[in-house]
């Protein structure tokens, strides 16, 4: 049990900074602790977890996917168009999610199949799909959708139980799996070294195109959810997505490069910045700090990587030098 | 450069200069003695070989020389000066340059700029004398029998090409002192006889070489001296000439090895694996036959670039046959994917371990298991126990070196690592192993358990294939050996009939090379 703490060492270091950071909010502002407070910083995370969860599957085997604004916003779009054709949530959620599945695919297949650098092809599809989307669109938002559309016509409090508890159900099947099945040794072994995994019998390329199928899928999923909370849908939906994203997987200690991280580590990433905005308020200063702050903790958990690793801790420190071995 | 041209190096050895002396060095790491008492002489013009098992010191010694670590105490003296504040620049500056394993350019530069990087005077605004440059890398290059083009970059040249360039660069600085750890490691013998070559040039022109091998025959052809040390402590030195090899193993493991290769010879079985006219388009092999049964230890040998890693990846599905047939225990197989072949039965020890054969970023249990992984799967979930188990029996069983079997590979020393590589092969229980390289690089002590270990896997019939540069190994081992050149097999030859000069002769095309075979010579009258 005693290796459960070194396990998940940088997680519960961040997870730490959190409690501390909820503990000081709720000495100064105790309304913070509010149950309506609390159920809207779970509302307004539960697309970020979603997604974050994914990003945490691509980022480990080494790759990035910075097309899932864009993925969300045609997606939710879409989501948006099929429940004004009137078409039910049970055939309406299965649809979104293929479409998202598709999206990913695309960008599996020029990384995986053609080999080309996760960056560059996901650049570029996020120009793609928002540009593709707003050409077909003229920039109209879809407006209206049916009553029975929001909250899957389950009434605001089920159904934001609804939307948190997917999201719940997602983050640990997830992580689960990944710990659990040998597909998740796969991808760590994918995103450590590539063709070692290779040599060891495993389809590298099978796993990445499979993480970004994935990633795909779970933005389609929770666009699905974000799109029952209102009553339209923006055709410039999901700006700062891949951001939000990224960061939550990074903060939470996942090396950027792969090999090494955590869903559960994500999990605390996203609380932690999503927590900190609702926070600033609450405590009395200008939520126009909100991303400054945001952007220390994402530097600061990049920083305790690299010292960490510089200090020769194994395990650690993918970003920073490795540890010298003797031959 | 200037002063020591005049100089008449041709004179009795003993009258050499001494360059280098360190002196009653000690260095502890965290309270581990890494090294006690030890010295060590150099002289102007000698190649002085330092040996001893991984973890007796050599690397801490030669970090302390090139000024990468500090010693608790001792003394470093260069041409009789006392050398305090060490640090690799100084140590540069001064003429003591090291050439490692994997050569350290960048391969994105020319080897006229990589050449150039320390050697001209700095400064951000300088402007670059091309032609100059250019001329300077040549002469450099020319000094080591090499004419290699300065303006191509370095990421196209072959290993012992990029060697040269390093050689070429340290002369450049001036090198009095020129370290070399492991530099043959990755050459084929063709390769590796150049490189004595030019080390014996450079010995003429008076630079004192330090040399670290694990190659125990190299040592008896390029060396004056020999150093010993063990478990941090200075054994002796003695001249070269008047030592046997097998004193010299004593000498560094302390005990006397039984045999160096314990070969078990084992009643062979029926065929296990056979390739019939094999040949991949995509990696140069062709038309390869050739079986392997039961039990048999098949050695392949051929120069580097030969086409026997290439076969070894084609067998594994890396890179597929296209043509041919494969059979295992008669029946016709096919392997397209690494999945298929370890499926199958068949495991591949890579060449190369630190990239390929582990995951040095992995706990010792997740790269144990990571090629049997389906294994593991009881039910839906992962049975960490057995997995858990399976690596504690392991690290016990090849005495791997390790605080927990959850430590990083990437902190056990080379020959441990080879060991989890190894471990992760047996766990599949393949019907036939393929080594690549299996003891390269690694120290005696070890490289004596991997070879204990393929007896006894033969004995219990699993058919080897392993690949080696190291002629002793190949023909130590195998029960057959294999000659391939260009990608095809040269030649087989048996057990009792095979020597180093048939292996050689086989590898290069029957055209016998006048000084391979005079130097193989040599090695069998040691």
């Amino acid at each position: 049990m005693k290796s459960l703490f070194a396990r998940y060492k940088r997680e519960s270091s961040v997870a730490v900074s959190y409690l501390v950071l909820v503990i000081l909010v709720a000495i100064i502002a105790p309304s913070f602790l509010q149950a309506t407070n609390l159920r809207d910083l779970a509302m307004n995370n539960a697309a970020v977890l979603i997604v974050a969860v994914g990003m945490t599957l691509v980022i480990l085997t080494g790759e990035i996917d910075i097309s899932v604004g864009s993925q969300f916003a045609v997606t939710t779009y879409f989501a948006g168009m099929l429940a004004k054709a009137g078409i039910q949530p049970l055939l309406l959620i299965p649809a979104v999610v293929i479409l998202g599945a598709a999206l990913g695919a695309v960008g599996g297949v020029f990384v995986a199949r053609l080999r080309m650098p996760s960056i560059v092809v996901t650049l570029a599809l996020m120009v793609a799909w928002r540009d593709g989307l707003r050409w077909i669109t003229e920039g109209t938002w879809v407006q209206d959708l049916p009553k029975n559309f929001q909250w899957f016509g389950l009434g605001q409090t089920l159904g934001q139980i609804v939307v948190v508890g997917v999201a719940l159900v997602v983050l640990v099947s997830f992580g689960w799996a990944l710990r659990n099945l040998a597909a998740g040794r796969a991808v760590y072994a994918v995103g450590s070294d590539a063709e070692a995994a290779r040599l060891a019998g495993i389809n590298p390329q099978r796993v990445v195109f499979t993480t970004f199928v994935l990633m795909g899928s779970l933005v389609g999923l929770a666009a699905v959810l974000s799109a029952t909370r209102f009553s339209i849908v923006p055709s410039n939906a999901g700006i700062g997505l891949e951001l939000k994203a990224i960061a939550a997987v990074v903060v939470g200690g996942t090396a950027i490069n792969g090999g090494r991280g955590s869903i559960l580590g994500t999990l605390i990433g996203v609380a932690l910045l999503g927590t900190i905005g609702t926070a600033l308020t609450f405590v009395g200063i200008n939520p126009f700090w909100e991303k400054a702050i945001q952007g220390a903790i994402i530097l600061a958990a990049v920083v305790s990587d690299v010292l960490v690793g510089r200090l020769g801790k194994p395990g650690i420190g993918k970003l920073g030098m490795r540890a010298e071995t003797q031959p | 450069m200037k002063e020591e041209e005049g100089k008449a190096w041709d004179c009795d050895p003993s009258s050499f200069d001494t360059v280098l002396r360190a002196r009653n060095i000690y260095k502890s790491y965290d309270g581990v003695q890494a090294l006690r008492d030890v010295s060590f002489e150099l002289r102007a013009g000698e190649v002085h070989a330092l040996i001893g098992e991984n973890g007796a010191g050599k690397s801490t010694l030669i970090k302390i020389i090139t000024g990468a670590v500090q010693a608790d105490s001792g003394e470093i003296e260069l041409n009789g000066r006392t050398i305090t504040n060490n640090s690799p620049a100084y140590a540069k500056s001064i003429g003591i340059a090291a050439i490692y394993q994997q050569p350290a350019l960048f391969p994105d530069l020319t080897v006229a700029e990589n050449i150039s990087i320390g050697l001209e005077s700095s400064g951000a605004w300088r402007k670059i004398n091309w032609k100059k440059r250019r001329a300077r890398a040549a002469q450099l290059l020319g000094q080591v029998g090499s004419r290699i083009n300065p303006d191509i970059e370095v990421r196209e040249l072959s290993m012992p090409e990029q060697q040269l360039v390093e050689i070429a660069r340290a002369l450049g600085a001036n090198a009095r002192v020129l370290i070399m750890d492991e530099p043959t490691a990755s050459l084929a013998e063709e390769e590796a006889q150049n490189l004595y070559e030019v080390i014996g040039r450079l010995r003429a022109s008076g630079v004192g070489i330090v040399y670290i091998s694990h190659r125990l025959e190299e040592l008896q052809i390029i060396a004056d001296r020999v150093t010993v040390l063990r478990d941090g402590s200075y054994v002796g030195t003695q001249p070269m000439t008047d030592i046997e090899r097998q004193e010299l193993i004593r000498l560094m493991v302390g005990r006397e090895l039984s045999a160096v290769f314990p070969k078990v010879i084992v009643e062979q079985g029926p065929v296990t694996f056979e390739l019939r006219n094999v040949s991949c388009q995509a990696n140069g092999t062709n038309g390869i036959d050739l079986a392997i049964h039961a039990g048999e230890i098949v050695g392949l040998a051929g120069l580097v670039g030969a086409g026997r890693t290439e076969l070894a990846r084609t067998i594994f599905g890396l890179e597929p046959a296209d043509s041919g047939e494969i059979r295992l225990r008669e029946k016709v197989v096919s392997i397209k994917q690494a999945a298929e072949a370890i499926e199958l039965g068949i495991a591949y020890l890579p060449e190369d371990r630190r990239r390929h054969g582990v995951i040095l970023d992995m706990p010792i249990d997740a790269n144990v298991t990571l090629a049997s992984l389906q294994k593991l799967m009881a039910g839906l979930a992962f049975d960490f126990e057995k997995e858990r188990t399976i690596a504690t029996n392991y690290v016990r069983r090849f005495a791997i070196k390790t605080p927990s079997i959850f430590a990083p590979v990437t902190t056990l020393s080379g020959g441990n690592q080879q060991k989890v590589a190894l471990s992760r092969w047996l766990e599949t229980n393949p019907s036939l192993l393929i080594l690549d390289e299996p003891t390269q690089g690694i120290d005696v002590g070890a490289k004596a358990e991997i070879h204990a270990l393929m007896g006894e896997l033969s004995s219990r019939g699993t058919a080897i294939l392993m690949i080696s540069s190291e002629l002793p190994e190949i023909l130590g081992m195998s029960d057959r050996i294999v000659v391939m050149r260009h990608g095809t097999i040269a030649g087989v030859l048996t057990r009792a009939e095979a020597t180093q000069q048939q292996i050689m002769s086989l590898a290069l095309g029957h055209q016998t090379h006048p000084q391979i075979t005079q130097i193989t010579q040599i090695q069998e009258k040691n």
